[in-house]
């Protein structure tokens, strides 16, 4: 790479190309044309409600999935095998990666190549996807997909696939915040499982003398303010109309949460590693009483990365803080299909992603995470349950805080994730508190907020 | 390594023809994929999104952006870090090798010098990023003496430019050490001769001939390292993914144009970056010119 680029650019010292470069651009202003984006005035709207390209009911169309999802392409493959699609692994947009947009603003620019289904773990497509000439995301709900499809998802789980009342893609899994817990730890050491942050924070105390080295959570991901700043309701992330946004992270509700936080960092109940990491599994996997987390945890991180042995962790209903009436709780992701407007098959794309969403041989057989879709997240819950796994009934806490999921925190166009990681968890791996980083975390969401075309207020 | 030494340009190259044709087609490529996208994006940086001319609104834009000045600060101190190093343990090194008289340990050491180089880059930084790591790192005792136990503590934002100028001296050190061991070798051995004969010991040696004889391939490689090292990318671009965003993804100059055009869909702001980042290295490097004299035949 440094080799490439050293000799390119050794090449400029030369005074003839520094002219060329002075010239160039009026010659090229001159002839060139408008090589944007600006879409002809939407005049004629298909039977979809927006300006469809002209449709091949046997074009192939192209899906993108992560690693994760390949599964539910390859279950669509085998279903439909007439069906030509053509499946592309991509890192699924995970981790603030933007992968997504990135790759639509190429295509975009281009006028070509956009998949025609994608599927992305983030909530923050439907903001830039819903504008014309970003991504021009189909809206799924003006003729596209019926509405008896899309009235079978969970309440408020389109919430993220919003904008102005209009849906632009199908939930594929809810991602509700509740209470993970070893039941065989807590058993062991007797404690009661706490039912308020209050109570929280006071056990964690108590672990901290009695049983030093384990842990009620961590706060090691980009995703920790999901966790515990959306379930305190801290207002700092409330999306207000398509491009406004208030902040205020100096907000009681902000300021209990970050103390918290704080207050188990300090005592080493709550670990600052990523779950995700190589340092927590080697160092820390066996340790977890308490993990306040979204609903996909249980997969993702017990069976998947620790591998906690069966029979031991059990849920508990969502934690909450005491004066909430009613209690609330956070959300972390849950994945979501988007179809292009661009694309040349709208109807496969569309039975391709409806099949994906609400299929039982997907949803129920295979998907590793809590259906969005109603009737599909009853069955998954009692296949979990009969897979003998877990310590207790997990379906009831799992489906009531599906339904108590906080609406005041709101999927923007850019990522409060990479937000909260430059500016707070830097913060904290150089030893500050969290309740001393929310000015700066207040500043880089405002400033963020403004170079993304949001107006703060 | 990269191409034949200025000073032979003289009177005469011209004639043969066969040369020109061997260069022709690595000027189409260089027309096609160097030359031709530098004026597009000196095209974007004046335009607007809709192909109106912009003046210099883009520019103001952008250096107005909050994530400018500390994008432009960290790219300084790395750049600052990595030239002095690669200046002084260059030089060092290839009088080193220079001066080894076994033929067979002296073909090792070049040997050696330049495999890290052969390492593309991406993949040398995904070797730094588990070396840095105390968790999985080989040297992992030699980090927890140091007082890091986590990956967090040996990425801290002071460390960085460091780092980074660490890992650019690892992959990129070899080729110009070798660079000037060749410029070393073209120095008369009579010269070297004479100045023994006049008493000079192996550092005299260095500092008042060698030195000043090689003096136009140390400035060849400060012009190049600069123009590569304020186009830092790769390096923060994975150690921002391993980190999982505690380094941010808008670190150097090169990241926040890359932000520009791909998350906020602005070419023109992006484009108007990467025309800034081109003038500075332009204007640098003929300050170089200038003052290495690089130009002159002897």
């Amino acid at each position: 790479m440094k080799d490439s680029r050293v000799i390119r650019t050794g090449r400029w010292r030369r005074g003839a190309a520094v002219a060329a470069l002075v010239v160039a651009p009026l010659l090229l202003a001159a002839c060139g044309s408008s090589s944007d984006n600006a879409k002809p005035a939407a005049a004629a709207k298909g039977p979809y409600g927006f300006q469809t390209e002209a449709q091949d009911a046997s074009a192939p169309i192209t899906v993108w999935v992560d690693s994760t999802r390949l599964a539910a392409a390859q279950a669509f493959q085998k279903a439909f095998p007439n069906v030509k699609i053509k499946i592309e692994n991509y890192d699924g947009n995970a981790n603030g990666s933007n992968t997504f947009k990135t790759k639509m603003a190429l295509f975009d620019k281009a006028g070509s190549g956009w998949p025609d289904v994608t599927f992305t773990t983030d909530n923050n497509s439907a903001s830039w996807g819903s504008a014309d000439g970003t991504g021009s995301l189909a809206p799924l709900d003006k003729g596209l997909v019926p509405a008896a499809t899309l009235d079978g998802f969970a309440k408020g789980a389109m919430d993220v696939c919003s904008i102005n009342g209009t849906v632009y893609c199908l939930r594929n899994d809810l991602a509700q915040n509740v209470l993970w817990y070893n039941k065989k730890l807590m058993d062991e050491f007797g404690y009661p499982v706490p039912t308020t942050w209050e109570e929280y924070e006071a056990l964690a105390d108590k672990v901290a003398t009695e049983h030093p080295g384990y842990l009620v959570g961590t706060a090691g991901d980009a995703w920790a303010p999901e966790i515990y700043m959306w379930a305190a309701e801290c207002p700092a992330n409330k999306v207000t109309g398509a491009t406004s946004i208030t902040v205020d992270t100096s907000d009681p509700n902000c300021v209990k949460a970050a103390k918290l936080l704080d207050k188990t960092i300090a005592n080493k109940t709550m670990s600052t590693l990523s779950l995700f990491g190589p340092e927590f599994v080697k160092n820390q996997g066996a340790k977890v009483l308490l993990l306040p987390g979204p609903s996909w945890y249980g997969g993702a991180v017990f069976q998947g990365t620790i591998k906690t042995p069966k029979g031991e962790i059990a849920v508990a209903p969502a934690l909450h803080w005491a004066d909430q009436n009613p209690p609330s709780t956070g959300n972390v992701g849950g994945g979501t299909w988007w179809i292009s407007s661009h694309s040349k098959n709208l109807k496969a794309a569309r039975d391709f992603a409806v099949w994906v969403t609400t299929a039982d041989a997907y949803q129920v057989d295979l998907a590793p995470g809590f259906p969005a879709y109603s009737a599909a997240a009853a069955k998954w819950l009692a296949k979990q349950q009969a897979s003998g796994y877990w310590a207790n009934d997990i379906s009831a806490p799992i489906i009531a805080a599906a339904g108590q999921v906080w609406p005041g925190w709101g999927s923007a166009a850019f990522s409060q994730e990479a937000i909260w990681a430059k500016v707070v968890q830097a913060g904290m791996a150089k030893g500050d508190s969290v309740e001393s980083l929310l000015p700066a975390w207040q500043k880089e969401i405002e400033n963020q907020a403004q170079v993304n075309g949001y107006k703060v207020n | 390594m990269h191409r034949a030494p200025r000073s032979r340009s003289r009177a005469g190259s011209w004639a043969p023809r066969n040369g020109h044709l061997f260069v022709l087609p690595y000027l189409l490529l260089l027309l096609l994929f160097g030359a031709g996208p530098v004026l597009y994006s000196v095209y974007l940086a004046f335009t607007d999104g809709d192909g109106r001319f912009a003046g210099v609104s883009n520019f103001t834009q952008t250096a107005g952006d909050f994530r400018f000045v500390p994008a432009v600060t960290h790219v300084a101190a790395f750049v600052l870090i990595w030239l002095v190093s690669l200046t002084v343990f260059v030089v060092l090194l290839a009088l080193v090798v220079h001066r080894v008289v076994s033929r067979r340990s002296r073909t090792a050491l070049r040997f050696a010098y330049f495999v890290p180089g052969a390492l593309a880059g991406a993949s040398s930084v995904m070797l730094w990023l588990f070396l840095l790591d105390p968790s999985v790192s080989p040297v992992s005792s030699l980090l927890h003496q140091l007082g890091y136990d986590k990956f967090t503590d040996v990425i801290a934002p002071g460390h960085l430019p460091s780092i980074f100028a660490l890992v650019a001296f690892w992959t990129g050190a070899g080729g110009w050490i070798l660079v000037l061991y060749g410029a070393l070798n073209t120095i008369s051995t009579e010269v070297v001769e004479a100045a023994k004969v006049d008493g000079a010991g192996p550092i005299r040696t260095a500092v008042s001939i060698e030195l000043p004889m090689i003096r136009k391939w140390i400035v060849y490689m400060l012009i190049l390292s600069f123009a590569a090292g304020t186009q830092l990318f790769v390096e923060p671009q994975l150690v921002s993914q391993a980190s999982f965003g505690i380094v941010p993804n808008d670190y150097s100059v090169n990241q926040l144009a890359y932000q520009y055009a791909f998350t906020q869909n602005n070419f023109n702001g992006s484009a108007a970056l990467s025309v800034g980042l081109l003038l500075v290295s332009v204007i640098c490097a003929s300050v170089f010119v200038a003052r290495g004299r690089l130009f002159e035949t002897d």
